[in-house]
């Protein structure tokens, strides 16, 4: 009995301490009131939003009182020829990404840690920074510029070389390698920060026995740079297949034209066209972009359980 | 650092061959960044002629200041210029205050429910309602073409959120607070009085990022304005720069390409004049940048 009433008490006492701590920093509470708002609002309700993927919209009902449709714009989108297309490009285009871009970032911050010249190390960061800040507008037209077949940089070097200038924008198949092939020139060097700055923290010493043991930079780079790195790469690579299915459809849809939509038309920006932009299926556009989402989420879980028994790296 | 001064002074064979390598790769990574760009800025202070004959490469050729004249004439871009200040300055205000308001909070050890807000806002990282439904709820809120939309939707970044905590968690000493508090301080007093003194670095760097991240951003004026007079920067480049070229250049014909040549210099000096803002203060601000990058990679 008396064990008992002990914890019992003891029970209360920390309810009452809590309740003292919430009071004490009641303050704290009011501070997050705002910004709990703001996500509610623009970030949650749009969530509850989503039911009109279930549901046939009508816009004089709303989103609440429209009638439920079940699972029938799900059934309409696999039924699509369309969407299979549009699937196998954004496959095409994220998983060219996913697996040309790291290698390529990592080979660029580990050459740029081996570095020895002070000076030439910082004008490259500083210089391959830049283009990070170039907004996807801009990024695109100077695209839409440089790769002009006529006046462009690349119609000149054709015309310099006597090669026939092919039009890029309007083939097809050029479209994932415009795509790609920009991001890395955008982001080459902004991505490879992260990298440095694990670089920067290896311990010293290690390279100081390894050339005692004889090995030298190169075989240093591949001994001690690269694996101190790798727990930051598979932690980028969770992330970014997490979002596989989320081409950046700002820049894709600043870079589609008539000519290239059969390689260029992605999940979300078909999503957009059939609910926003050419009519107001807004049902139909919002199931599509809700099978995206639920299947980003799915893979990030995968890959996240896969990577923390394997290299026991995980995100959560 | 130790071992590389070392290898400075008896350099085996092997080593200078990886280092040729290494400097040699970094140098032709250097080319390949600044040749589109120099050839962006030399066509864009070359002769109208010049460029529609595609002769500027590197190098201005026949020096000519006439493409910054047509487009500080024109009128969409120079209001567009003004609606973007607006949007940049009043957005990062308030961005940056909603941020501090909420990561401060959540940095606090003794936060009662800390990780259920926490996982309250990190959610909304992995899953979104979609482009469909928050277009529904903008037009709902009344905020189609209205100038609130650039302003009020993207008040939180949680990225920049979680930043800021790690910031405060690392900064701001526990012993800091306990002292304030056997001295009478409260809650807010602390915040006022200690916190956001300690705070400038952050608050710089989260200025930054928010203020860059609008300066660029077209997509939400895009979807939701309608009144060009309305329009930021970025959304009336993208009529000058992407929407007329892609769909004209093919079809428009050579007589009638000749006849708006000024529309060539006028594309590239207009992006010139986009990122001029950026690129002239981002020597100042690289380094912050850089630090905001570490102090987002140490999620705690």
């Amino acid at each position: 009995m008396s064990q008992i009433s002990i914890t019992k008490e003891e029970k209360r006492k920390l309810r009452n301490r809590k309740y003292l701590k919430i009071k004490e920093n009641y303050e704290l509470y009011l501070l997050l009131v705002i910004p709990i708002l703001f996500v509610a609002v623009f970030n949650y309700y749009p969530m509850l939003g989503v039911q009109i993927a279930f549901k046939k919209y009508n816009a004089a009902l709303g989103i609440w009182s429209s009638p439920w449709a079940g699972l029938y714009q799900f059934k309409k989108i696999l039924t699509n020829p369309k969407f299979f297309q549009v699937f196998r490009n954004t496959l095409t285009l994220s998983i060219y990404q996913l697996v040309i871009t790291p290698p390529i970032t990592v080979t660029f911050a580990l050459c740029l840690n081996a570095v020895n010249s002070k000076f030439y190390k910082k004008t490259v960061q500083m210089l391959t920074y830049m283009p990070h800040f170039i907004s996807t507008v801009i990024m695109v037209g100077i695209l839409v510029q440089i790769f002009n077949s006529r006046v462009g940089l690349y119609g000149n070097i054709c015309k310099m070389l006597g090669i026939e200038a092919v039009d890029i924008w309007s083939k097809p198949s050029s479209f994932p390698h415009l795509y790609v092939w920009s991001g890395i020139w955008q982001g080459l060097g902004w991505s490879s920060i992260i990298y440095l700055a694990t670089l920067s923290s290896v311990d010293p010493e290690l390279y100081d026995a390894a050339s005692i043991d004889g090995a030298n930079r190169f075989k240093q780079l591949i001994h001690i740079d690269f694996p101190s790195i790798v727990p930051t790469l598979v932690i980028l690579l969770i992330m970014k297949v997490g979002h596989i299915m989320s081409v950046g459809y700002e820049k894709v849809l600043l870079m589609q034209n008539s000519l290239n939509l059969s390689t260029s038309e992605v999940i979300s920006t078909y999503s957009y066209k059939v609910g926003l932009q050419s009519g107001t299926d807004y049902s139909y556009g919002a199931a599509i972009g809700l099978l995206n989402s639920v299947i980003n989420l799915i893979l990030l879980m995968i890959v996240n359980k896969i990577s923390k028994i394997v290299t026991e790296t995980s995100l959560w | 650092m130790n071992s590389k001064n070392q290898s400075k002074i008896k350099l085996c064979a092997g080593d200078r061959v990886f280092y040729s390598v290494v400097n040699i790769l970094m140098f032709l990574i250097l080319l390949v960044v600044i040749i589109p760009i120099l050839n962006v800025i030399s066509s864009s202070l070359s002769d109208s002629k010049m460029v529609m004959q595609g002769k500027v490469f590197l190098l201005p050729k026949e020096f000519s200041l006439e493409g910054y004249k047509v487009v500080f004439a024109n009128k969409s871009i120079v209001n567009g210029y003004l609606n973007t200040i607006f949007y940049t300055v009043v957005a990062t205000v308030l961005n940056i205050v909603v941020t501090l308001m909420c990561a401060y909070p959540l940095s606090r050890q003794d936060l009662v429910g800390r990780n259920y807000f926490m996982f309250f806002f990190t959610f909304t990282m992995l899953f979104s309602g979609g482009i469909i439904p928050t277009y529904l709820l903008m037009r709902d809120l009344h905020l189609i073409d209205n100038r609130l939309v650039m302003i009020l939707p993207g008040a939180l970044s949680v990225y920049n959120m979680i930043v800021a905590r790690t910031f405060f968690q690392t900064n701001i000493p526990k012993e800091l607070l306990e002292a304030a508090k056997v001295d009478g301080c409260q809650n807010i007093a602390f915040i006022i009085k200690i916190v956001i003194p300690l705070s400038k670095p952050i608050i710089a760097v989260l200025s930054l990022y928010y203020a860059v991240a609008h300066w660029n951003a077209y997509f939400s004026a895009f979807l939701y304005l309608n009144n060009p007079d309305k329009f930021p920067l970025q959304l009336v480049l993208r009529e000058i720069l992407i929407a007329n070229s892609l769909s004209a250049e093919m079809l428009v014909s050579e007589s009638e390409r000749i006849q708006n040549d000024m529309s060539e210099v006028l594309k590239y000096s207009s992006i010139i004049v986009a990122c001029l803002p950026i690129w002239l203060v981002y020597p100042m601000i690289q380094k912050y940048f850089v630090k905001g990058v570490m102090l987002g990679s140490i999620k705690g």
